[in-house]
């Protein structure tokens, strides 16, 4: 796959520094790229910082190239990397984030950062597949095994615990600044693995279709050749490869470049998060439903939780640069007696009620009383908003191109399985890719592709659908309806199948919950 | 459904059954000066003048085809063409959805067989592969990408043409032999290979009994031999012929003669004939749920054999 000339050039090497971050324009000049002579040499290592004019570099030829290095970029290289069928091929990761380069800085004492995600079982089962959970566990994370979700009207509320799936944990929560960093030196220790990361951002991309090769077998002259995409980098360097990936996030310039359309919304609601500080440690999951949306407390280890609270826009503009103390005030009512009572039980009534016939066969959760989510004694982080919206491309693939993470997706954080249907998208496409090696298709042929995007959708879709869904049944107040939502939660409470449908779901063990079908 | 993967076979079957006596003797080499690069270079000095743009059977003996031999209008053409053959959605596309199904089995009959590591992205590293009836390349292409020396013969020179235009594009299909010649020619000229694959054709050949011992003749003792075709079973004909042929419109009326499918009974024993003994058979099956194709047991419309010839 891998053409032997590009291979010397570029094996190993893992660093290719040229002028960075200067520019991050994303509309560098578009110039053609033609005949071989034209180029410059090729790039070398140098840490130029007095290459002011732009010089066109050669970047070289890659099997793949992964446009943007967050969370999911660098778990489809590592997914790459693992696999005997796909060790082989040449990855380039382009990303101007300057961390991929000089590495990310993790201070074990500072408080916990304030982006974090919740990882599912199913994730954890594929970064211990990569070899880059062993790295996860050397850092501060928070495995929780039990969960608690109720909301404002004091109607009803729900506990799942692990035990309910026989599995030991529900998730795990951890930092994303460390997800990253383990990726990053899961695919730095592997040094078989030809991986180059151009610290860029890309300009443009054009196809480079049915170019004859030229100068028969000798491609030393790194002259784009064959039917091959063509990636302009915004410090002048192009390269060409048979597959680009766009896992450049939710303003994806690949899905733009692509011409994807997207289909979406915004909540026009935003999410306030930071970190807190507790007296005692919280090993729970907890998430309470307000009328202008969830509030979620995730444990993050030590003392500490995390905050994710969706709220209007001009109520977060006001939380977020509200006095600290006011903050932790306002957080604790928004965990507790704000807007409404706390459940008395899981029905109106008691666990006598009306779902009392079913108890014979419940799930062991389903006898727990209803709990009080730890208080908050401090902030500890800064406050960050970010607006919440739901966006799903139309495409994730065509010749040369597929869209993974949040450029094919963004869902609202609600039940944090953004990353994770992120991660699922590296890991499927990675297998797509490697099957396509199987039987000898050229991995950039939209057919093999399109068995990736087929799968993904039916995953990635039915999750937006759950999660909108959630949503909007909570942002309105439903005033006598609300008895209908506790009784949608009552019911998941008590009814086992149901809840087992809910909690697989929820950790990415299963495609389509019959529950939604 | 299943037939229409046959069109590409409508072309094989005219050279066959026309069985043009002197089609070509040598193989065409490649040369690592080739280009087909507009204005293309000159061509090695023995070539002759690129034949006539009509394409259909060269009845000229000793033309080669070659890359080099083409000029611009001619390359632009069969560039053109060789995009409608290799388009997923157009014409060919029941053959490209069968295609990763028909390599599937190949890749892991053909490592068993010689021993290759399966999770090799290039199992077939050192392996020398004739493709039987090459059309386009679609099998031979994937073939080469898995690491075989491939040699790919139609007798229509333009399918020739659309092959090597499109192998020429990517550097791992570049070493690709694609030669306009019949099995029984180069079993005149001795060339033996370790596997022989011939898929969707022994059903279009006049005598299929003549053509499973050039097949025979053109594997190494103990080497592989790989064959697809159609079941002359009343499902196939429904599907190949009434379906496709009559109802559907895909392909030509007589493109298929019913009478000359042949069984897999049938096929197993003219190949133990020719001394190759098959050692597998699996049928295809097409879920228009997921759009794909699947190996399975049922052999009632498409199937393919392995088999290995006798060492006798
Ligand atoms: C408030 C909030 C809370 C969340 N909470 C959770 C949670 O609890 N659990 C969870 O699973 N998910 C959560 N998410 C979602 C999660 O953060 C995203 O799903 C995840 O970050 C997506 O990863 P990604 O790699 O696809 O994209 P990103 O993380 O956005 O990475 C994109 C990368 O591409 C680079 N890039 C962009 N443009 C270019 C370009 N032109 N050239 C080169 N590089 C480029 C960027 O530098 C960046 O490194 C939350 C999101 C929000 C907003």
């Amino acid at each position: 796959m891998v053409n032997p000339p590009v291979k010397n050039i570029m094996l190993n090497r893992l660093i290719r520094r040229s002028v960075l971050g200067d520019s991050l324009s994303v509309r560098a000049p578009r110039r053609s790229l033609c005949g071989p002579g034209e180029f410059a040499k090729p790039a070398c290592a140098k840490n130029g910082s007095d290459e002011k004019q732009r010089v066109m570099t050669d970047g070289g030829r890659f099997d793949v190239a992964i446009v943007g290095g967050g969370m999911v970029g660098l778990a489809l290289a590592c997914s790459l990397a693992s696999m005997p069928i796909t060790r082989h091929l040449s990855v380039a990761i382009i990303d101007g984030n300057p961390a991929l380069v000089n590495g990310i800085c993790i201070d074990k004492v500072k408080p916990p950062d304030p982006r974090v995600s919740t990882i599912t079982p199913a994730t954890i089962s594929m970064f211990k597949d990569m070899g880059a959970w062993e790295c996860v566990l050397h850092h501060r994370h928070a495995y929780f095994d039990r969960m608690q979700v109720w909301d404002y009207t004091g109607l009803g509320y729900t506990r799942y615990s692990a035990r309910d799936v026989n599995k030991e944990f529900l998730g795990c929560v951890v930092e994303n600044k460390v997800l990253q960093s383990s990726l990053l030196s899961c695919l730095q220790e592997n040094a078989d693995f030809s991986k180059t990361v151009f610290p860029s951002r890309l300009a443009s991309m054009s196809s480079n279709e049915h170019s004859p090769m030229t100068g028969g077998n000798d491609f030393s002259s790194g002259t784009t050749s064959g039917d091959l995409a063509k990636l302009e980098l915004s410090d002048g360097t192009y390269l060409s490869t048979k597959l680009v990936v766009g896992a450049d996030g939710s303003k994806s310039l690949v899905r733009e470049l692509a011409g994807f359309k997207t289909t979406g919304w915004n909540y026009s609601q935003n999410a306030v998060i930071c970190t807190v500080e507790h007296d005692a440690e919280n090993w729970c999951a907890w998430q309470r439903f307000l009328p202008s949306g969830p509030i979620a407390l995730l444990p993050i280890g030590d003392n500490y939780s995390n905050i994710v609270w969706t709220m209007k826009p001009n109520e977060s503009v006001a939380r977020k640069s509200m006095d600290e103390a006011d903050f932790v005030k306002e957080a604790n009512h928004a965990l507790d007696q704000g807007y409404g009572p706390r459940p008395t039980s899981g029905f109106p009534g008691s666990n006598d009620g009306i779902f009392s016939w079913l108890k014979t066969d419940s799930t062991p959760s389903a006898n727990e009383k209803f709990e009080l989510p730890p208080k908050v004694v401090k902030l500890a982080s800064e406050r960050m908003v970010f607006p919440l919206s739901l966006k799903h491309a139309n495409n994730y693939v065509s010749k040369h191109v597929a869209l993974v993470g949040d450029a094919a997706h963004t869902v609202h954080p609600l039940a944090g399985q953004g990353v994770n249907l992120g991660f699922g998208d590296a890991l499927a496409l990675s297998r797509v890719i490697g099957e396509a090696i199987a039987v000898g298709v050229d991995i950039g042929e939209v057919s093999m592709l399109r068995k990736y995007e087929a799968e993904r959708k039916v995953a990635n879709l039915s999750m937006m659908a759950v999660l909108d869904g959630f949503q909007k049944l909570y942002k309105v107040d439903l005033g006598p309806l609300n008895i209908l939502r506790a009784a949608a939660f009552s019911a998941a409470h008590y009814i086992p199948p149901l809840k087992r449908n809910i909690i697989s779901f929820a950790s990415g063990e299963q495609q389509l919950p019959p529950l939604f079908t | 459904m299943a037939s229409k993967l046959l069109r590409c076979a409508t072309t094989v079957s005219s050279f066959i059954r026309a069985s043009p006596s002197s089609l070509f003797s040598r193989p065409r080499l490649l040369s690592g000066a080739a280009s087909s690069d507009p204005p293309p270079s000159p061509p090695p000095t023995d070539l002759p003048p690129p034949p006539s743009p009509g394409g259909g059977i060269s009845r000229n003996p000793d033309r080669r085809t070659s890359k080099s031999s083409l000029k611009d209008p001619e390359l632009a053409k069969f560039s053109a063409l060789a995009d409608t053959w290799w388009d997923y959605e157009g014409p060919f596309k029941p053959l490209h959805a069968m295609n990763p199904t028909r390599l599937a089995f190949i890749r892991s009959t053909i490592c068993r067989h010689f021993g290759k590591d399966p999770s090799s992205p290039r199992p077939f590293e050192g392996l020398k592969i004739i493709d039987v009836g090459c059309g386009g390349g679609i099998l031979s292409e994937p073939l080469a990408r898995m690491g075989a020396t491939v040699m790919g013969i139609d007798a229509v020179e333009k399918n020739i043409k659309i092959a090597q235009v499109h192998a020429d594009r990517d550097p791992s299909t570049l070493g690709i032999e694609y030669c306009c010649t019949t099995a029984e020619k180069l079993v005149k000229e001795q060339r033996t290979f370790d596997v022989v694959i011939s898929l969707e054709v022994i059903e279009h050949v006049a005598n299929p009994a003549e053509f499973c011992k050039s097949l025979s003749a053109l594997a190494i003792p103990g080497g592989a031999t790989v064959i697809s075709t159609i079941n002359r079973s009343m499902r196939a004909y429904a599907t190949a012929i009434v379906a496709a042929e009559y109802l559907l419109g895909w392909l030509p009326k007589g493109t298929h003669e019913w009478s000359s499918f042949l069984k897999p009974e049938e096929l197993v024993l003219i190949l133990q004939r020719a001394s190759i003994s098959i050692k597998e058979m699996a049928g295809f099956v097409y879920n228009p749920l997921t759009r794909r194709w699947y190996l399975s047991d049922d052999v009632s419309v498409n199937f393919i054999v392995y088999g290995f010839k006798c060492k006798q």
